[in-house]
């Protein structure tokens, strides 16, 4: 049985509309064109680059990957031709084709993280801008900004008055923090129009044959399903404490089923990494299996499941669903 | 023009041991329409709601009209894995994608090619050679291992070939050494006009610098670890020269697998050059 067209699809992201939620993670698709081998991604609720900085970027040592129990570490390091190449190559290339383009910046102070939204300011084809806030400051010796709310705050004030106001900024927060809601009421304070999370934790894995870490870098991002957990507590003590703000959630979506969870714990759109890598075709399967689910639990709406588990159970509910 | 590859659930229509490998074959019309020597697959392992995320990469080993098209490639078992794809039996299904890479490039004229291969990265050769034949080149094979039963394909070489070279590190078979011991001779003898080379990386490394030494061009097929193998993740990256002189960490899953030896900085592997293209300048680690 189809169900397509049946249930209203719609997400926003401030005064964005998205066609659909499903949308892919920074630094998971390419450039896009190596994804639109296989699936059609003006299809896709948005496409999200992978980090933009301001210079080319050769990235970390190889290995840059381990495989760890439905998980992934990487240590790529924001490998990228900085932001001239991006927006004479690649940027023409998503914009020509329609796709829906969220760009992901990442800098090493507020000052880069401005210049790179100036730049952003009059190219065509920025639906939204998201900081990655998982960039060490290199003005507080390394620290993250998205482990320090004063900073990821003026990160993302420097970034929303470098921005057309028709442009969401979306601030893209970590999980591996003392107080995720904190950072997320300073980005909001700061004019954040949404939030993103969550970025991949730090972890590390060691080959016991080599005896050596199994990354270069030592340590890398935690991805995929190992995370999927951390992801639904983080969305859903922000949207808890944070009820009118959006919510793209991600960590460790490979169905439509997961992506159902992190609505109901707030996100009113999911976005798609690592289950990239193992099923090029995810995105479109993930959008159809949402659907299907949605419309059997009888919402007409998408935007009615969002943050649904945080409903109280009523007695009459129960009373109803025990018939 | 790179071709365009697809996602399939192909099934499983044999699978056999050769001396030390498992040999698979899969109907998978799609892909080996699409297939030119050179090209790898990746296969997902473990069933549908597998702990093991990444896909696992093969280079093909030979394609074939049957059943609408079938891909064989050839495998040692090392981890999870592979010992997942050494259990499948006839029938079964495999979900994969392919083909993948950048192929050998072919000469424009008929001229004469020596064929490296070591291990399982003799696999690939058979299906260049065929081609290059076709094209009216001469062949010789050099192909090596460790010992006699981790040579892969010692006989359809000594069909094929104009001479057949073997060399294990042990004796067992052949010379005893690595292909690159023989190579110069063997290169002099049939007075070669390019390498083509498939096998692990200092195989690659040293025959490249043979083929340096000798002055003639070397096509190299690298393997690196790689998490989706489409060109999404940037992990499979290495030090490549490019046609302007400039190192770039480029991607062995895109750009690659196939590159010219020389451009390869084989030394660096597992480094960031200096000067590379965006390397570290003092303050260095982001994201
Ligand atoms: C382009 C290419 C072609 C290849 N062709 C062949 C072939 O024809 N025959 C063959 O036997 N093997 C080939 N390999 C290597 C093969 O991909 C690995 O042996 C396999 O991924 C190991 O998986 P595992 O689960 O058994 O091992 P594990 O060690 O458990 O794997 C853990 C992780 O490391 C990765 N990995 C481990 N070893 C390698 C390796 N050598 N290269 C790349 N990734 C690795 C895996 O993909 C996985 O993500 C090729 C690799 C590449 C990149
Ligand atoms: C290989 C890789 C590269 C990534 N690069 C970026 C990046 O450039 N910028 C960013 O904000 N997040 C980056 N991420 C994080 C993802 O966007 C996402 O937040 C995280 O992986 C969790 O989702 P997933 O489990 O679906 O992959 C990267 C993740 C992976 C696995
Ligand atoms: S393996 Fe992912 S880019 Fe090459």
């Amino acid at each position: 049985m189809t169900t397509t067209g049946t249930v209203d699809l719609r997400a926003y992201l401030g005064h964005v509309e998205l066609p659909n939620p499903v949308l892919t993670a920074s630094g998971c698709a390419g450039m896009g064109r190596e994804l639109a081998q296989f699936a059609d991604l003006t299809r896709l609720g948005a496409f999200a680059t992978r980090s933009i900085t301001m210079a080319p970027r050769a990235g970390r040592p190889t290995p840059r990957m381990a495989e760890t129990p439905s998980g992934l570490l990487n240590s790529v390091g924001l490998q990228g031709p900085g932001i001239e190449a991006f927006l004479e190559e690649e940027l023409p290339w998503l914009a020509g084709h329609g796709v829906r383009t969220i760009v992901s910046i990442g800098g090493g102070s507020v000052a880069e993280f401005a210049a790179l939204a100036r730049r952003l300011a009059d190219a065509t084809g920025v639906t939204a801008i998201e900081v990655n806030l998982s960039c060490p400051n290199i003005e507080d010796r390394g620290r993250l900004f998205a482990r320090d709310g004063s900073s990821a705050a003026e990160v993302v004030a420097a970034v929303r008055g470098a921005t057309r106001y028709d442009v969401p900024v979306i601030a893209k927060l970590a999980p591996d923090v003392a107080d995720v809601v904190a950072v997320a009421r300073s980005c909001v304070d700061g004019g954040a129009d949404a939030l993103s999370m969550i970025n991949t934790p730090q972890g590390m894995a060691i080959d016991v044959d080599a005896m050596r870490p199994a990354l270069a870098a030592g340590s890398g991002g935690l991805s995929g399903p190992a995370v999927r957990p951390l992801a639904v507590r983080c969305v859903w003590q922000v949207h808890a404490a944070l009820p009118g703000v959006p919510i793209i959630g991600m960590g460790g979506v490979l169905t439509g089923r997961d992506a159902l969870e992190l609505i109901l714990a707030g996100a009113c759109a999911v976005a798609v990494g690592t289950a990239l890598f193992h099923d090029p075709n995810a995105c479109p399967r993930i959008l159809r299996e949402l659907e299907d689910l949605l419309h059997e639990r009888g919402f007409d709406r998408l935007a009615d499941a969002v943050g649904l588990a945080h409903r109280p159970v009523l007695r009459n509910d129960l009373k109803e669903s025990s018939l | 023009m790179a071709v365009t590859p697809v996602q399939v659930t192909g099934t499983v229509l044999t699978i056999r041991r050769v001396d030390a490998y498992h040999a698979l074959t899969v109907v998978a019309p799609a892909v080996a329409d699409r297939f030119r020597p050179g090209h790898f697959v990746t296969v997902s392992t473990g069933g549908p709601a597998t702990a093991t995320l990444t896909r696992r990469a093969f280079a093909v080993h030979d394609v074939k009209p049957d059943y609408g098209g079938t891909v064989e490639f050839v495998f040692t078992v090392r981890g999870a894995g592979t010992s997942w794809l050494a259990a499948r039996r006839a029938r079964d299904t495999l979900d994969l994608v392919g083909p993948l890479g950048r192929p050998f490039p072919l000469p424009r004229d008929p001229c004469r090619c020596v064929l490296v291969g070591s291990e399982y990265g003799s696999a690939s050769l058979f299906a260049l050679a065929d081609v290059l034949q076709g094209r009216g080149c001469r062949i010789d094979f050099v192909l090596g291992a460790a010992s006699a039963d981790r040579v892969f394909g010692a006989l359809r070489a000594r069909r094929i070939g104009e001479t057949t070279t073997l060399t294990t590190e042990d004796g067992s078979l052949g010379m005893r050494g690595q292909v690159a011991d023989v190579l110069a001779g063997v290169i002099a003898d049939t007075r070669a006009d390019v390498v083509y080379a498939c096998g692990p990386r200092d195989m690659l490394r040293a025959v490249t610098a043979v083929a340096i030494e000798l002055d003639i061009p070397a096509q190299v097929s690298v393997e690196e670890a790689m998490a989706c193998g489409t060109g999404l993740c940037m992990t499979c990256v290495l030090p490549v020269i490019g046609d302007d002189g400039v190192t770039r960490m480029v991607r062995a899953c895109a750009e690659g697998p196939v590159f010219r030896g020389e451009r390869v900085r084989f030394e660096d592997v597992g480094t960031i050059p200096f000067d590379a293209l965006g390397a570290p300048r003092g303050l260095g680690g982001m994201g």
